[in-house]
Formats: C-alpha cells, sequence, structure tokens
C-alpha cells in the first residue's frame, strides 16, 4: 500500500511540549516537511529562539543551535557566513523577534543575509506566561496589560512583514496562518519558497505565521482559532509582502518632484 | 595555503592583534566600532576579503557576539574586538559561549570607566574579564601580553587553547598597547592544520547524528552535573596554563606585581630601584585567568613584601593577596580613568615598600 502521509524525516520521535491547540505542532511540521522535500536536512542548521520554541532543538533533526533571546539572526549570519553551503533557518517568537531581537532581525534583513526566518506571531509572550508582546493588539488583555493593551502608553503593535518589506536586503516575505487545512497548505508554500529564495542566494526570506496561545489567551483551542480570525487577520493582514522571485516585479515608480 | 613572509615591521598594537589572528587561521571577524580599537577593526576589513575571509560590521557588539557564536558553533575560529563599554555588551554571548562550550577569541582593548568613561588607557576590566565575563559559573581564558610582539604571540596560543578546552579566551590589552608601535616579528611559518571539531554544527549531511549546540538545561541536576563537569576542566586549566614573567625575583625581597602595559613601568621603576641597591623584582601574570598562584605563593616565602601597580583602582590585588594567603604585606597603587603611573611614582611606591616593611 503505498505510503500517503507520514512523519517528516526532519522531526525527531521527541514528543512536543507544546499546549493542546498551539500551532507550533503545525508550524515544526511545515518546516521538516520543507527540509524533506528541498533534500536540505542534511545541509541545514536551524536557529532555536527563547519563549516557548527554545526546545525546538530537540524537534528537529538537523543540526541545531540554541540561541540567546533575540539574538538568533545573529547566530544564523554566523553559521552561514562560516559555511555559506548551509540551509539556515531561525525559528522565532514575537518577543523573541520583534522586541528584545528587534535590531538583530531587521539588520540581518537589510544586509540580505541569506537565511529563512520562520516568525510565529501569537501576540502573546508564552512560555513566561502570557506577557504583553510587541504583537499585542490594542486593547488585548495580558498579564501585563490587565486593563488592554492602552496604545497611549504601550504604544501599538509592530506588523513585522510590513517593516521588513521596506528593506532591500528582504527577498521574500510572506504572512500566513494556519487555521486551517486550506491556510496549512498555503502556509507550506510559502515555506518552501522562502527556503527556495535562501537555496537560490536571493538574500533573506521571512514567513510569519499568525498563531494561537489557547493557555495564555485563556480560550479553548476553537475559541482562539476564532478569535485568530476576528482580531489578528484583519491587523495582520495575509499575504505576500516583498517577492524578489517573483518574474514581474512592480515598476520602480518614477521620482516626482 | 597563503604564504607568510617572515618580516620584522613596525606595526601598530591592534594591528598586529588582527594580523595575528589571521596568521592563527582566523577568517571570520564581527565587530562594532569603538576607540580605542578601530584600528584592528579597519585592519580586518581590508585584509579579510583579500584572503576569502568575512570582515562583518555588525548592528551593535551583542549582534557581533552573537555571530561569533553562531560561527564557532560552525565550527570556525571566529573573534570579535571591542573595549570596555562594548565588552560589558558582549558578556551574555560570552555566557552562552561558555554554557555551550564553544571557542572564540574576544579582544578587550580596555578604556576608562564605568560607564562611558573615557577613551584613555586602563586595566579597570579586570574583575568583569576575571571573574565575571558573564552571568552563571563559568571563566575564560584571559591573556594580558604587555608588548606588540606578546600580543602576536599570545593571539595564536589563546586560539589553540580556546580550541583544546572548547571555552571562550579573551586578550586583555589596554589603549596603551593598542595605539603604540613596536617592532614586530611575524614568523614565516606556515598556516596549521586546525584542530577538527567533531561537535560543531554545519549540518550533518546524513553522515552522523545531528549536532545540537545548547547552554539550556532545565533538569537541575543535569545542570549541577555539567557545570561540576567543566569546573573539573578549569581545574586542569588552573594547574597547566597559568603563565607569568619573573623578573629579577630569585633574590629580592621586594616584588611589584603588575600586568600589561604597567608592567613595563614597573619594570622601569624595579630596575632603578635595583640601581640604587634595593632587592627589588617584578612578577607579571601573563594569564590573569588562570592566575599564577603557584609562582606567587613561592615568591611569598623569601619575599618581604609585594606592591601591586594597576591602572584602576586596585583589582587585581585581591587575587595577588589570596595568592600568597596574605602572608606577606600586599601595598597597592594605581591610577584610574585614563591616567597612567609613571617609573617614578612606582619606584617612590617601592621605596615605601621598603620603609613599611623593614
Amino acid at each position: 500500500m503505498a505510503v500517503v502521509f507520514q512523519k517528516p524525516k526532519s522531526l525527531t520521535n521527541a514528543p512536543m511540549h507544546y499546549c493542546p491547540g498551539c500551532t507550533h505542532g503545525i508550524i515544526h511540521r511545515l518546516v521538516a516537511e520543507c527540509l524533506d522535500e528541498l533534500g536540505v536536512e542534511g545541509k541545514a542548521v536551524g536557529v532555536a529562539p527563547v519563549g516557548c520554541a527554545v526546545m525546538a532543538y530537540d524537534y528537529f533533526s538537523c543540526d541545531m543551535i540554541q540561541s540567546p533571546h533575540g539574538r538568533a539572526p545573529a547566530i544564523a549570519t554566523g553559521v552561514k557566513r562560516a559555511v555559506p553551503g548551509s540551509v539556515v533557518f531561525t525559528y522565532q517568537g514575537d518577543g523573541d523577534l520583534a522586541a528584545i531581537g528587534t535590531a538583530e532581525t531587521v539588520h540581518a534583513a537589510t544586509r540580505g543575509e541569506n537565511i529563512t526566518v520562520v516568525f510565529v506571531n501569537n501576540a502573546i509572550y508564552g512560555m513566561t506566561g502570557g506577557q504583553m508582546a510587541p504583537t499585542s493588539l490594542p486593547n488585548q488583555i495580558t498579564q501585563t496589560t490587565p486593563y488592554g493593551r492602552d496604545v497611549n502608553t504601550a504604544g501599538y503593535p509592530i506588523r513585522v512583514c510590513e517593516l521588513l518589506s521596506t528593506l532591500d536586503g528582504t527577498a521574500y516575505a510572506e504572512r500566513v496562518t494556519v487555521d486551517c487545512v486550506k491556510n496549512v497548505l498555503k502556509a507550506k508554500k510559502a515555506l518552501k519558497k522562502a527556503f527556495q529564495t535562501q537555496i537560490d542566494g536571493l538574500g533573506f526570506s521571512i514567513v510569519e505565521f499568525i498563531s494561537t496561545c489557547p493557555t495564555n489567551w485563556s480560550l479553548t483551542p476553537n475559541e482562539a482559532l476564532g478569535w485568530l480570525r476576528e482580531n489578528m487577520l484583519p491587523y495582520y493582514p495575509l499575504g505576500v509582502y516583498k517577492d524578489k522571485t517573483a518574474v514581474s516585479q512592480p515598476p520602480v515608480k518614477e521620482e516626482t518632484k | 595555503m597563503e604564504k607568510i613572509m617572515a618580516q620584522r615591521v613596525l606595526m601598530k598594537g591592534n594591528e598586529a592583534l588582527a594580523e595575528a589572528a589571521i596568521q592563527a587561521g582566523c577568517r571570520h571577524f564581527f565587530g562594532y566600532p569603538i576607540t580605542p580599537q578601530t584600528e584592528l577593526a579597519a585592519y580586518m576589513s581590508k585584509r579579510m576579503p583579500k584572503i576569502g575571509g568575512t570582515y562583518l560590521q555588525a548592528e551593535s557588539e551583542i549582534a557581533a557576539i552573537n555571530m561569533v557564536q553562531g560561527a564557532a558553533a560552525a565550527g570556525v575560529r571566529a573573534m570579535t574586538s571591542s573595549s570596555s563599554p562594548g565588552i560589558s555588551l558582549k558578556t551574555e554571548g560570552i555566557s552562552y559561549m561558555c554554557g555551550s562550550d564553544l571557542p572564540a577569541l574576544i579582544i578587550n582593548v580596555q578604556r576608562g570607566g564605568p560607564g562611558l568613561g573615557g577613551i584613555q588607557p586602563s586595566q579597570a576590566d579586570y574583575w568583569q574579564a576575571t571573574k565575571a565575563p558573564g552571568h552563571g559559573d563559568l571563566h575564560i581564558l584571559v591573556f594580558a601580553p604587555s608588548s606588540v610582539q606578546e600580543m602576536v604571540d599570545l593571539v595564536g596560543k589563546a586560539f589553540d587553547l580556546a580550541d583544546t578546552y572548547r571555552m571562550p579566551a579573551m586578550i586583555l590589552a589596554d589603549g596603551l598597547l593598542g595605539q603604540m608601535m613596536e617592532p614586530v616579528v611575524l614568523e614565516d611559518k606556515p598556516l596549521k592544520d586546525l584542530p577538527k571539531k567533531e561537535w560543531a554544527a554545519c549540518g550533518h549531511n546524513f553522515e552522523r547524528k545531528n549536532h545540537i549546540i545548547n547552554s539550556l538545561y532545565l533538569k537541575a541536576w543535569q545542570l549541577d552535573e555539567l557545570v561540576q563537569k567543566r569546573f573539573e576542566r578549569y581545574k586542569t586549566i588552573e594547574e597547566k596554563e597559568p603563565m607569568c614573567e619573573k623578573f629579577l625575583c630569585d633574590d629580592a625581597d621586594f616584588i611589584t606585581v603588575a600586568y600589561g602595559a604597567t608592567a613595563r613601568i614597573a619594570k622601569a621603576a624595579v630596575k632603578e630601584a635595583r640601581a640604587r641597591g634595593i632587592k627589588a623584582g617584578l612578577l607579571r601574570p601573563v594569564t590573569v585567568w588562570p592566575f599564577p598562584k603557584k609562582e606567587l605563593a613561592e615568591a611569598a616565602r623569601t619575599a618581604k613584601a609585594f606592591l601591586c601597580v594597576e591602572m584602576s583602582m586596585g583589582q587585581m590585588v585581591d587575587d595577588v593577596r589570596l595568592a600568597i594567603e596574605c602572608k606577606k604585606p600586599v601595598r597597592f597603587f594605581g591610577h584610574t580613568g585614563g591616567v597612567i603611573p609613571t617609573p617614578a611614582e612606582v619606584l617612590d611606591e617601592i621605596l615605601k615598600m621598603t620603609e613599611g616593611a623593614e
């Protein structure tokens, strides 16, 4: 009988520690499927963040490095410069990538560092127990915004793909979600394209996954997906924000006076 | 393989450090501009592209040390350089590298502190380098050269020992050494084969088990065990690797202890004291971690008193007291903030020591 579905080879057998309903598991699987299908597990070096995915080094079967909080793009830069033929990816949450590691993210992108960033945005700090993230929505209640995120004092959420797409070094940026089968398939396509961008040496690639945190959102897994659709997707529209691989680039605007 | 010409050249300390690193097989430099080490980075930016190496100006010292960490994890000889305020930023990465058993070279061309301090030479980062180069139970190898030639020699040694013991090494220089020009011999030696790093995370190519470079251990007993094991290694280093120079110490009654640029000033004072009939000597730690405890303890058997001279408020002086178990009086003299002690001042202190001890 033909095998139609199996665990990707790039995933280990370690049981994942993620909470029920958390989307990390799906995203891990997509990363592993991409590594498998592109045949690059042997060349791959993954960089795990600080946050819920800190133990990603136990789940991927390629070589892995655990990074200080927010520094994954710098670690990845070091690896890529040391082993140019490697396929290097970071796996980072919103606090890691868009708060403590903003500088490392922006500068890896603007250098056109030939790495792939898997960005998991669930609008909250998961591992430390649900504090406000740089991507928490206005009025979102978290442990450290108990009255809701007040934009007058806590500022506004960061839209990472939009921000990075302005940089010339960013070759590919897409925002996806994994709330349903259709979107999971779309997300995988985006991720594969991001890795291909790196393999082709085109520069920095990032895929932002709009994700859930049922535990810290205090919702059931299903409710969390609903909350994601109702609240996060309007603020973080899905789509391709940068694609240097596209055959027809949008015309460069003539400079006007 | 690149042929390096044997030559005696006049070189600035910072540039000599850079060339020595290249000679030692380093092809990956990540840095961030800061006075007074900038010539080192500038030299690297000129040389690295010509020899197929990487020079990368990072967005911060934090990013630079983490790039070093990534490159080191991937198995190459990597380095960064900075000066005091920048080293503070690197302490995060240094701690992670200690926890992940990664070798790399960090150069600190010290300047005055605390805070932004000043840009003149200083030795006020001794505590940081030898006691707490990052959070957690850890040590790094710390070399304290006192001439441009010695900087060249110690860079290679630092890389080698970092690889041997799988830990970061630091060259603890200062603005004086970094900025001064001295003749230096760059040996005509072929680039040696660098040690193979079987543990590196550089892609397993389906030829081995995957490698994980990590410093996280959530099981307390496991972390305890690992750190205990690492400290066994530190103990070996403390036994085998301390280096020091002894100048006229054999019959000395009054021993001055100084390292780095300050040791040269102290040496002039010791010579002058000898000319005046005082049995003075100089003990110069070349490694400040591991600290040359045995040599000091030995010297304390016959010496009457010690004088510690530093370009700080007195940071090494406690290590001297501990090494000799407070068996003899230990005086301190120093300037900080970029003020360089003069030989006359040190001589004066040696004279005071002779009075105090007799």
